[in-house]
């Protein structure tokens, strides 16, 4: 009774509310909120999206990825390979850092050597191997061991700081994520982006101004941007229909509607790289978590098959993600891969399932338990939910095990020893590239001392697509190596060694009077922003 | 009296060790502090680097033995998450902390006084009987959706007060302050109400209930006959009487909502400690956490002490007990 007097005066009271009194902020002052952090300032230290996002503004690869994620010039204008292992870069001249010292190939050739330095998270970056050597002032070749097609695909987010800066603050090394003590370089920054940082309090408020030396053009208004983390996506939301910030990333899906419905803000939406799959292991000789005993049931691919087909993707998207995701057919996003409209999903066939679940031997179905995040992807736990329930149809008893991101990685990862059954799990490949998810996600793991398949926690494994892998790494003809790539995705795609989901959808909160581009990488780039 | 506080100082160290040792146990359980560092696609190699050199391979044992002997010399370690002295980042966030509970606090006392007064004297009366649903409410909503329909009504609907933050603040040395500003003050109206909302109803019942007992007493009845003024025997005799209780709750909650003003930190995305330690647990930040449950013990423990005190000063039977003792 007294929760409905309550609401019906709070009903009362924002009715009678005429007309919503929002302080204006001054013009091209941007205020943007994030549910993520600047980690720290320090761009070898943390690779992250929101960090990596955040330093780009201040900070400038050789490339740089366009609006489209197309790789085009940063600090080197142009780029030629004369030999399949000698890449040679040209650097722009009259570029200045922040702090008004000339950028040269001396500060390329120091940042390869930090980027490689112990404490570096950013390693692989650049081959271990690859020699820098300076030609004049102005370019800078790389040797490498082997040909790389991809050598300069993450380069856009390999920043490159001043080699003067660093050694007049004793900044030379990398700050390691574990370190001890804040380095200067974690504290301060000193790039030749179009920004720079005013001021930093993590967790709290950091402060962009316009960089004074930046080349230009400048295609932003902005004079100034405060950006806040706000970790309660009910803040964000509330504080972005206030008109107190302009930006909000991410927006909860169930908060669309309300956003879109209000007349000063906007949502906007679109896919993101990140694809979403569910993965079995397939190496234990019996189930950590099951009641089948002596075996393992998705050792057998007619297993890995009916739980595909009883997986209805269409039915989670118009449920769960209420239409905010694209079904995919592969472990990797249709935009980084050219062949990948050659790949079509199979509708979901419980029936046929059930089928399959009685040719390898379980006609009453199985129970296995499952590992899932709930709050680390769009609507995780939901998803996982679902699949429990779909899999109930084809008589697959499925014990959910939905934990906080926290725990949920320090079961599931290699250092824990891969203890997980069945599992939920997002990846984005760092390149934006089809080796990383071939390498990473469904290389076979049988050498502990290899990195490759180090995130592939079922141990899925098939020597012929381990072989096609390494001949992608070398192979430097683009029509050739996609052909390649798609062999290499077919033998998955027959194994069913995962279920690929989709990939789900960004979604910003944009004031009406904010114009930017949203990138499917999820970076909020503020070079790009123009605000009336 | 001497005795008395050292003796409850040593009583707390003792606290803040078990503390400890409680908390380093359950650390164990929140997950591993790599994983929150750095992303998915890192290295195996480059976690174990990491792993060693913050010392995680170590026996538990050995991983307390350590903190407990930085933390004697307040050396609270490297926050994992922000890579800054988690001293520093606790000074920084103290402010906005206590500044919200001492608003809260200031308000439950001066609003809940005096409707306690109110109700008891004024048994029936229409406006006691709206102070007395008020209450149910605060007593009885959880702060979370009080705070949500506050900021609701006040900063989505009618645009008046901001729905995050501090506002602009003034930096008094290492004392940042709100207080000097109109956005800061307005920034720290909701918060303190619906962080105050819960004490001052529960005050004001508390109040009302010892009020109605004092008032029934025989020191009052004599004194009605000795023919004092209403004002004197309400006041004078009767609220001062009602106050006892009244301290040690209040102080108690004083304590509490130090360290449970968490929720509304996080809610109102404030910058105090409890939005710093919310987001420790969410990203195994161990460090932060740890800092942040000594330091509460020992607002607890500090808290507890004055009150005591404070007993003295009202009651004077019990400063012949405390010189005796």
């Amino acid at each position: 009774m007294l929760r409905k007097v309550l609401f019906a005066a709070a009903a009362a009271v924002a009715l009678s509310a005429a007309s919503v009194a929002v302080a204006p902020a001054s013009a091209a002052t941007l205020r943007y909120a994030n549910q993520g952090d600047l980690k720290s300032l320090d761009p070898y230290t943390l690779n992250e999206t929101t960090t990596n996002a955040h330093l780009g503004n201040v900070y400038e690869g050789l490339t740089s990825r366009g609006k489209d994620l197309a790789i085009g010039p940063g600090l080197a204008e142009r780029w030629e390979t004369p030999e399949p292992t000698r890449w040679r870069f040209y650097l722009r001249k009259g570029v200045k850092f922040a702090n008004g010292e000339d950028f040269t190939a001396d500060d390329v050739l120091f940042s390869a050597d930090r980027v490689r330095a112990a404490g570096s998270n950013f390693t692989t970056r650049v081959p271990k191997d690859a020699k820098f050597v300076k030609v004049d002032d102005y370019t800078v070749d790389v040797v490498l061991s082997s040909p790389n097609p991809i050598l300069n695909y993450q380069w856009d987010t390999w920043y490159i700081m001043s080699k003067k800066w660093a050694e007049a603050n004793n900044a030379v090394a990398p700050t390691p994520a574990s370190a001890t003590s804040p380095s200067y370089a974690s504290l301060n920054a000193n790039g030749t982006g179009p920004f720079r940082i005013e001021s930093h309090q993590p967790g709290v408020k950091t402060v962009f101004k316009p960089n004074p030396n930046w080349r230009g053009p400048t295609e932003h208004n902005l004079t100034e941007v405060i950006f806040t983390p706000i970790n309660s996506d009910a803040t964000r939301v509330a504080a972005l229909l206030s008109g107190e910030v302009d930006i909000i990333e991410p927006v909860p899906i169930q908060d669309i509607q309300r956003i879109n419905s209000a007349n000063n803000v906007q949502v906007l939406t679109g896919p993101e790289l990140r694809t979403i799959f569910l993965g079995f292991d397939q190496t234990r000789d019996e189930l950590l978590e099951s009641s089948v005993k002596g075996k393992n049931p998705f050792k057998d691919a007619k297993v890995r098959e009916a739980f595909y087909k009883a997986i209805d993707v269409e039915a989670i998207k118009s449920r769960v993600m209420r239409g905010l995701s694209t079904p995919s057919a592969l472990m990797i996003a249709p935009e980084l891969f050219a062949l990948s409209k050659d790949f079509t999903r199979p509708k979901a066939d419980p029936e046929g399932a059930k089928k399959l679940l009685a040719e390898a031997g379980y006609p009453n179905g199985f129970e296995v338990g499952m590992d899932c995040p709930t709050d680390r992807y769009v609507n995780d736990g939901p998803i996982c939910q679902a699949a429990v329930g779909m899999l109930a149809r084809i008589g697959v008893k499925v014990n959910l095990n939905a934990q906080p991101k926290a725990q949920y990685f320090a079961k599931i990862l290699k250092p824990n020893g891969y203890k997980t059954s069945f599992y939920l799990l997002g990846w984005t490949p760092g390149t934006l590239d089809s080796h990383n998810v071939l390498y990473d996600i469904m290389g076979c793991r049988d050498d502990a001392n290899v990195a490759r398949g180090e995130t592939n926690l079922g141990g899925y494994c098939n020597k012929k697509l381990d072989a096609l892998t390494d001949q992608i790494l070398v192979e430097t003809d683009t029509a050739k190596r996609n052909q390649l790539i798609k062999q290499a995705f077919q033998i998955g795609f027959d194994d069913y060694s995962y279920i690929p989901l989709h990939q789900q959808a960004l979604a910003w909160g944009v004031a009406k009077n904010v114009k930017l581009v949203q990138r499917a990488d999820n970076q909020v780039l503020l070079y790009w922003i123009k605000k009336d | 009296m001497l005795a008395f506080i050292l003796r409850r100082l040593f009583q707390s160290a003792l606290v803040l060790l078990c503390v400890g040792v409680i908390a380093f146990a359950l650390f164990r359980l929140v997950g591993d502090p790599v994983n929150q560092i750095v992303s998915i696609d890192t290295p195996f190699e480059q976690r174990q680097q990491i792993r060693k050199d913050l010392g995680l391979d170590d026996p538990s044992i050995v991983q307390f033995g350590r903190y407990l002997v930085k933390a004697a010399r307040f050396d609270f370690g490297i926050s994992y998450q922000f890579r800054q002295p988690v001293s520093t980042l606790i000074g920084e966030r103290m402010p906005a902390t206590l500044e919200l509970t001492f608003m809260a606090a200031l308000l439950s006392l001066v609003v809940g006084i005096p409707m306690g007064v109110y109700t008891a004297l004024r048994r029936g009366s229409f406006l006691s009987g709206v102070f007395m649903s008020v209450s149910l409410i605060g007593v009885s909503l959880p702060t979370f959706l009080i705070a949500i329909l506050l900021r609701w009504i006040f900063s989505v609907h009618l645009g008046w007060l901001p729905s995050f933050g501090r506002g602009q603040v003034v930096n008094l040395g290492w004392w940042s302050t709100g207080l000097l500003t109109v956005s800061g003050i307005k920034a720290l109206i909701l918060p303190a109400i619906t962080l105050g909302l819960f004490q001052m109803t529960l005050i004001m019942r508390l109040v009302r209930a010892e009020m109605l007992e004092v008032l029934r007493t025989d020191y009052i009845k004599f004194a009605r006959a000795r023919g004092l003024s209403d004002r004197a025997i309400h006041f004078g005799h009767a609220l001062k009487n009602t106050l006892v209780p009244v301290i040690t709750i209040a102080g108690l909650q004083l304590g509490s909502i130090i360290a449970f003003a968490l929720i509304t930190e996080y809610v109102f995305q404030w910058p105090g400690m409890g939005a710093l330690f919310l987001g420790a647990v969410q990203n195994v930040d161990i460090p932060v956490m740890a800092a942040y449950l000594l330091l509460v013990s020992f607002i607890f423990v500090v808290v507890n002490l004055v009150v005591d005190i404070l007993y003295a000063v009202v009651d004077p039977r019990l400063r012949a007990n405390m010189q005796a003792a």
